[in-house]
């Protein structure tokens, strides 16, 4: 595949000139040290990738997105409908209402929602988007936002019974996740074997999962926006540079610098939303239409390879890469709050798809959309399709951030630069809660103790350099490849253990109807 | 037995033992009882890392054990020292809001705070935490110097 493509820009600041400075022989070395990680890489991970999206026996329908979507539509199916009836009521535990005031100092609902956020906001809802878009077109928006919607009714699943099968020790600390309901739950149901085989094959994929999309895909879109703004400059350095900050937090212990980028986050997701509000709102003429190709796209492609399929499949994809419904990371986040009823972390949970894919990714979307940076043919219509490229023709042939990054740039100029902020921050964040993910399922298999984190977390800090330093392809499709595999050991357990959720939320519906579970505020 | 209760709120911070003093000095007075109230401050809305999370039962339990052993505990044998009846109560939260609830929870008839002895800029903009009662106590609050 071929390598994301930069702008250089005219202003190149400190590293620019730093590197324009080093001899034509080092730049060289540096990008055939690029090369080399991506031709190793990319051969290992070949296989493991090909398996993952391997198309269902006669169609080009890639097996395990339809494993997902047919998960989030049984689970939908399953609570009936509870994303949307209980939405008013998730909001309501967020804000405290049903928060014992006496538990006050405790993991709160909206802390465990936060924490769990700012590992799933990352790049995915930048970078993610632009990719599905053009390859999908606007069309993948469509299923994106209805793949959120529906994935709110996995996270509602799979959180509650991180929350209910978590391991709390005498010290007070908690342990959750996936690993945990898939041993425990399933020997609830009497099949303690299966869920053990469950948890251990989860645990390896995490740990991958927590390498690719938490791991190499933020680098390796750090570095595309990095590189976009200052010029093009070998990956691996800022590969090393990312991992010697991460590696100051996770293995240092500089909590610092954690506390300070967690509560920057928060900020810049709100002024990335607030900046795609204002670009759209510039462009209202054009809302009706882009509305218009979103919707005709999702169910005729627009001339886009693929059609309605290929659309749908992008929309999919992205959506679960973003907002991990099914995925079981979030379980693991979410596990650890305060509470004495299960289903209510399961409840709070199901904002995320939402907050997520059908909030920001769609302002993502919105934006490469209305500002026209995809290419269309004046006299069809139609998008122009790059068969070498196998996406639709952009605005200064760019892909993955970069495209997000222009079609920002198109309406204001400057906002570049504050997105490359952003996608630092969010990569940083986002890695920083996959180091933990990671280090959980890790810490699963092989036993709590100084080695194993430790060498979990130089292992991290490694696939950081090789991350930033491969090409996008490779990196996004074992990102997508690990991330998908973590789904299908989870899901098969979330079938097995769904009617625990069921009688979890029955009872707690009646128990919240008769006034037995008290409103505090 | 006391006819009124006196709240104070005890942070533990340098000058508070004048603070204890002039309370006990009013109660013995009074006949009043004291109510020492001491607020762990927190905020639902605060961000934590995953880290933190797992570990944040744990270090409620150690903060709690912390606030009760090295100081109210201390603070209350004072008081119990000095003949007054004495309880005490350890919430979280937000300080202002806390000791005012708390006052009018006990039927406090008044509260004793000791002065920020601060000047900084946050004082000023945010205010501090005897700013705040002189705000919304609902009974008569006297500001230690």
């Amino acid at each position: 595949m071929k390598p994301i493509q930069v702008i250089p820009r005219a202003a190149l600041p400190l590293l620019g000139a730093a590197l324009a400075a080093l001899p034509a022989q080092a730049q060289e070395t540096a990008h055939s040290i690029d090369e080399k990680i991506n031709e190793v890489v990319g051969n290992i991970t070949g296989p493991f990738v090909n398996f993952i999206f391997a198309p269902f026996p006669g169609t080009s329908f890639p097996w395990i997105v339809l494993w997902l979507v047919i998960a989030a539509t049984i689970f939908t199916l399953y609570f009936a409908f509870v994303q949307f009836r209980a939405f008013p009521h998730s909001i309501a535990l967020v804000s405290g209402k049903y928060s014992d005031p006496d538990d006050a100092g405790e993991v709160s609902h909206f802390q465990a929602l936060a924490t769990a956020l700012s590992g799933t906001v990352g790049l995915g809802n930048i970078a993610g988007v632009a990719v599905a878009v053009s390859i999908g077109g606007p069309g993948a928006t469509f299923w994106m936002i209805l793949a959120g919607l529906m994935g709110m009714a996995s996270k509602f699943t799979e959180c509650t019974l991180g929350v209910k099968y978590r391991n709390e020790y005498a010290d007070g600390t908690v342990s959750g996740g996936p690993m945990y309901y898939l041993s425990k739950g399933m020997a609830e149901r009497g099949f303690a074997g299966f869920g053990k085989v469950l948890a251990i094959c989860f645990s390896i994929v995490c740990v991958l999962g927590s390498l690719g999309g938490g791991n190499m895909f933020q680098a390796n879109q750090a570095h595309a926006q990095l590189a976009n703004i200052f010029g093009d400059y070998p990956g691996w350095i800022t590969g090393v540079i990312f991992a010697a900050i991460v590696f100051a937090v996770i293995i240092g212990g500089l909590k610092s610098i954690a506390q300070v980028t967690e509560k920057i986050v928060p900020f810049m997701g709100v002024l990335y939303v607030g900046t795609a509000l204002i670009i759209i709102a510039i462009n209202y003429d054009r809302i009706g239409w882009a509305l218009g190709q979103i919707f005709d796209g999702a169910f005729t492609g627009l001339g886009v390879a693929g059609g309605l399929v290929g659309a749908l499949i992008q929309g999919f994809k992205r959506a679960a890469f973003s907002n991990e419904a099914g995925v079981g990371s979030a379980a693991i986040a979410h596990s650890a709050v305060r509470t004495k009823e299960p289903i209510t972390e399961g409840f709070v949970s199901l904002l995320e798809p939402f907050i997520d894919t059908v909030v920001i990714c769609t302002m993502t979307a919105l934006v490469i959309v209305i500002t026209g940076v995809l290419q269309v043919d004046a006299e069809t219509g139609q998008y122009i399709w790059n068969a070498e490229l196998g996406r639709v023709e952009t605005l200064g042939d760019v892909s993955g951030v970069a495209l997000t990054s222009a079609a920002f740039g198109s309406a204001i100029s400057w906002f570049p630069y504050v997105l490359a902020l952003a996608v630092i921050l969010f990569a940083f964040s986002t890695m920083i809660s996959w180091s933990y993910y990671g280090l959980k399922a890790w810490t699963y298999m092989f036993g709590e103790g100084k080695f194993q984190e430790v060498s979990f977390k130089v292992l991290f800090c490694l696939f950081v350099i090789i991350g930033a330093a491969m090409n996008l392809g490779p990196v996004i499709d074992f990102s997508d490849a690990a991330i998908f595999a973590m789904a299908l050991f989870n899901i098969i357990g979330l079938y097995f253990l769904m009617p625990i959720v069921k009688a979890e939320m029955t009872s707690y519906t009646s128990r919240l109807k008769s006034g037995e579970i008290k409103r505090y505020a | 037995m006391a006819t009124e209760t006196f709240v104070v709120a005890y942070e533990n911070k340098e000058g508070d033992d004048g603070l204890l003093d002039y309370a006990i000095a009013r109660a013995k007075k009074d006949g009043a009882a004291l109510l020492l109230v001491h607020i762990l401050e927190w905020s639902p809305y605060k961000f934590l890392t995953p880290q933190e999370i797992e570990e944040r039962h744990a270090r409620r339990k150690e903060e709690l054990t912390r606030a009760k052993e090295v100081i109210l505990d201390p603070a209350l044998a004072k008081v119990s020292a000095a003949g007054l009846q004495a309880d005490c109560r350890i919430r979280y939260g937000s300080v202002v809001e806390l000791v005012a609830e708390i006052a009018s929870e006990a039927g406090a008839s008044m509260i004793f705070v000791g002065r920020s002895g601060t000047q900084s800029m946050t004082a000023r903009i945010f205010g501090s935490v005897p700013l705040g009662l002189a705000q919304i106590a609902p009974v008569p609050t006297v500001i230690v110097p």
